[in-house]
């Protein structure tokens, strides 16, 4: 192991980049994605899911031409029974992207009893463990730019007219946002990659973290908040900091963070992602769409937060695979 | 600098209390084949996960190639070769695209790497099959794959970890061949096994470990003198009356053991050669003698008494 991991060890200086090697390994990963059988499905039914879902967007949107001056960002937005929209697809389809990418990064090395000898080679563990990182980010990034700009054709060939600028940057925003969405699930399934030995076990506990994010955090952020902030007495200034405490525990999940920042970039007449009272919209002038940089402003915490959570997770892969023993 | 290609000293390596590797102190020259025995669990492949920095020792010293690994990763491991005990690769991918991953992870890319490549691939005998998917490959083609994924680097020294494991004898002799060619080369070898008559065709040297200390170091002549307390086994056939033969036998300055086996053959021990003196004896007391052999001691052999005694020591 290049790193010491006991405090009491002196400190030894490192030979080299720990980078040596990156680039190899990122260009490795990312042929293996493009090319193994399993992401081609995953491509199918995302783009068959695009299609879908746009074109159908498209026939309700034909009808209402001319009068938003954000039809672009409706394509993302705009449902039609019973296909839901493209956005509530990708909060199903991102993550299953993600875990499919590298929920056997690690532990399929090991089972493939290429490990040793991968790390025997003039590497550093960091080389490889990035390496794999950014080879599924990469190919995650290029999947969901290849779908971005698919919808864009579909959008000017459908409604003939082309974007304007700030659709273009509110929608460029929104395909960076959910790049990082995806690199939440991607650091996860990595994580777990690396505690469990079993690809199939790794894969299960990624895909429980997602459904209990998807599924039960909201009951469960509820549920906590009536006993954090309870309504005793029926006050107004009560039942407004439960709401808020359920709202603040919520958006401990990914999910609710990527939600609230899509909402807010891709319907510029969002004005906040928390709770308004009447006498805060005093003044506004109803359904006026807000400009970029308010949007953004409303939703800096929360995209600046799945940055973070992105970063944390995969520091905690990192850390987790300093440790391990590469004796298999 | 110093002479060493290996180097311990007082190595030790601890798993939360179990004490893999104890006070190791291993010296492999340049140039030699060394041979580490012992049974499983006995401390092989953490010493050698150890020599490449692959896992921190606890306490003691280690110098490869004059430098330490865990400081000198990088420089080490460009250097040094490693074949782990059944060695993998990518199935999916054809052989050639193994090697080109690892090609490049050793900063080697374009025309030299691929014309190093297809060297190496030839060298090892799988320049026909290079395209084909290593999946389809056999037991035996995956080592000398190995073999090829070491040479690419163009290493000083080779570490194999039960190189010899699941090969059937003739794919193992060939392998073993190919260890005599690559030393010949000048590339020192330092290899694990517990299939001793194996190690015994190609080490120089051997050192026997057993929980984690290494207890007998030197030739297999030196060890077998040491533990059997002698180097020679002389086994004669000759016909005539039994009685008269053994004492003959024993008249034979030099022995230190005779033995009647079966039938017509009968064993002598000595600490050097002494076929001519035993032929003499034996048709001096006019018994007729059909053969004579002499066998080098075999480490089997070794190993066996070695633990027998370790076990009645442990009794005591």
């Amino acid at each position: 192991m290049p790193k010491r991991s006991k405090p009491s060890s002196p400190v030894v200086e490192r030979e080299g980049s720990p980078w040596t090697g990156l680039w190899a390994v990122v260009t490795k990963e990312m042929a293996d994605h493009m090319t193994s059988a399993r992401m081609r499905i995953l491509e199918i039914l995302i783009v068959l899911t695009a299609a879908g879902s746009v074109y159908a967007a498209m026939q309700v949107l034909r009808e209402t031409v001319g009068q938003d001056p954000f039809l672009f960002l409706k394509l993302f937005t705009t449902s039609r029974d019973p296909l839901p929209a493209f956005i509530g697809f990708l909060v199903f389809l991102v993550p299953l992207i993600s875990i499919a990418l590298t929920f056997d990064s690690i532990n399929a090395e090991f089972s493939r009893r290429t490990m040793s000898r991968v790390l025997a080679q003039p590497i550093y563990r960091d080389a490889l463990l990035m390496g794999k990182f950014l080879g599924a980010f990469f190919t995650l990034a290029l999947v969901l730019t290849a779908i971005w700009l698919l919808i864009f054709g579909l959008g000017i060939v459908g409604l003939g007219l082309p974007p304007n600028t700030e659709e273009v940057a509110r929608s460029l925003l929104f395909l960076v946002t959910t790049i990082f969405y995806g690199g939440i699930w991607l650091a996860v399934a990595m994580v777990f990659s690396i505690v469990f030995r079993q690809p199939a076990t790794a894969a299960l506990a990624s895909i429980a973290v997602w459904l209990f994010f998807t599924v039960f955090w909201g009951i469960l952020a509820s549920l906590f908040a009536q006993i954090i902030s309870p309504v005793q007495i029926g006050t107004l200034t009560e039942i407004v900091r439960q709401t808020e405490t359920q709202l603040a525990l919520s958006r401990l999940s990914p999910n609710t963070l990527y939600a609230e920042t899509m909402l807010a970039l891709l319907q510029p007449t969002v004005r906040s992602t928390g709770l308004l009272l009447p006498f805060q919209l005093e003044g506004a002038v109803m359904g006026s769409p807000l400009p970029l940089r308010q949007s953004v402003l409303i939703i800096w915490p929360q995209f600046t937060g799945l940055i973070a959570i992105t970063i944390l997770l995969f520091a905690l892969s990192y850390v987790l695979f300093q440790r391990q023993e590469i004796r298999a | 600098m110093n002479e060493y290609v290996i180097e311990t000293v007082n190595l030790t390596k601890k798993y939360d209390g179990f004490t893999a590797v104890n006070n190791l102190n291993l010296r492999v020259e340049k140039g030699e084949v060394f041979g580490l025995l012992g049974p499983n669990g006995a401390g092989k492949t953490t010493t050698i996960l150890m020599l490449l920095g692959l896992t921190d020792p606890t306490s003691g010293k280690v110098t490869v190639l004059g430098m330490d690994p865990t400081r000198k990763t990088l420089s080490v491991k460009s250097r040094v070769g490693y074949i782990p005990d059944t060695v993998g690769f990518y199935d999916e991918l054809t052989a050639r695209e193994n090697l080109i991953y690892i090609a490049k992870l050793n900063g080697l890319s374009g025309a030299s790497a691929y014309q190093r490549i297809d060297e190496v691939l030839a060298r090892v005998g799988l320049l026909d099959v290079a395209d084909q998917r290593v999946g389809t490959y056999s037991r035996g083609m995956r080592q000398r794959l190995g073999v090829a994924d070491v040479l690419i680097k163009q290493p000083q020294l080779i570490i194999m970890d039960e190189p010899t494991q699941g090969l059937d004898p003739e794919r193992a002799r060939e392998f073993l061949q190919m260890i005599r060619s690559l030393k010949e080369e000048g590339i020192t070898i330092l290899l694990s096994s517990h299939l001793l008559h194996q190690v015994q065709i190609v080490c120089d040297r051997v050192g026997l470990f057993h929980r984690g200390r290494m207890v007998l170091e030197g030739t297999v002549q030196e060890l077998a003198k040491k533990v059997l307390g002698r180097a020679y086994r002389v086994v004669i056939e000759a016909e005539g009356d039994s009685q008269a033969i053994l004492r003959a036998l024993e008249s034979v300055p030099g022995q230190v053991g005779v033995r009647h086996l079966e039938g017509s053959r009968y064993e002598v021990q000595a600490e050097s050669d002494i076929r001519p003196e035993v032929a003499r004896a034996v048709v001096q007391s006019g018994a007729r003698l059909l053969g004579l052999d002499v066998e080098a001691q075999s480490l089997d052999e070794i190993y066996a008494r070695y633990f027998e005694e370790v076990k009645h020591a442990q009794k005591e």
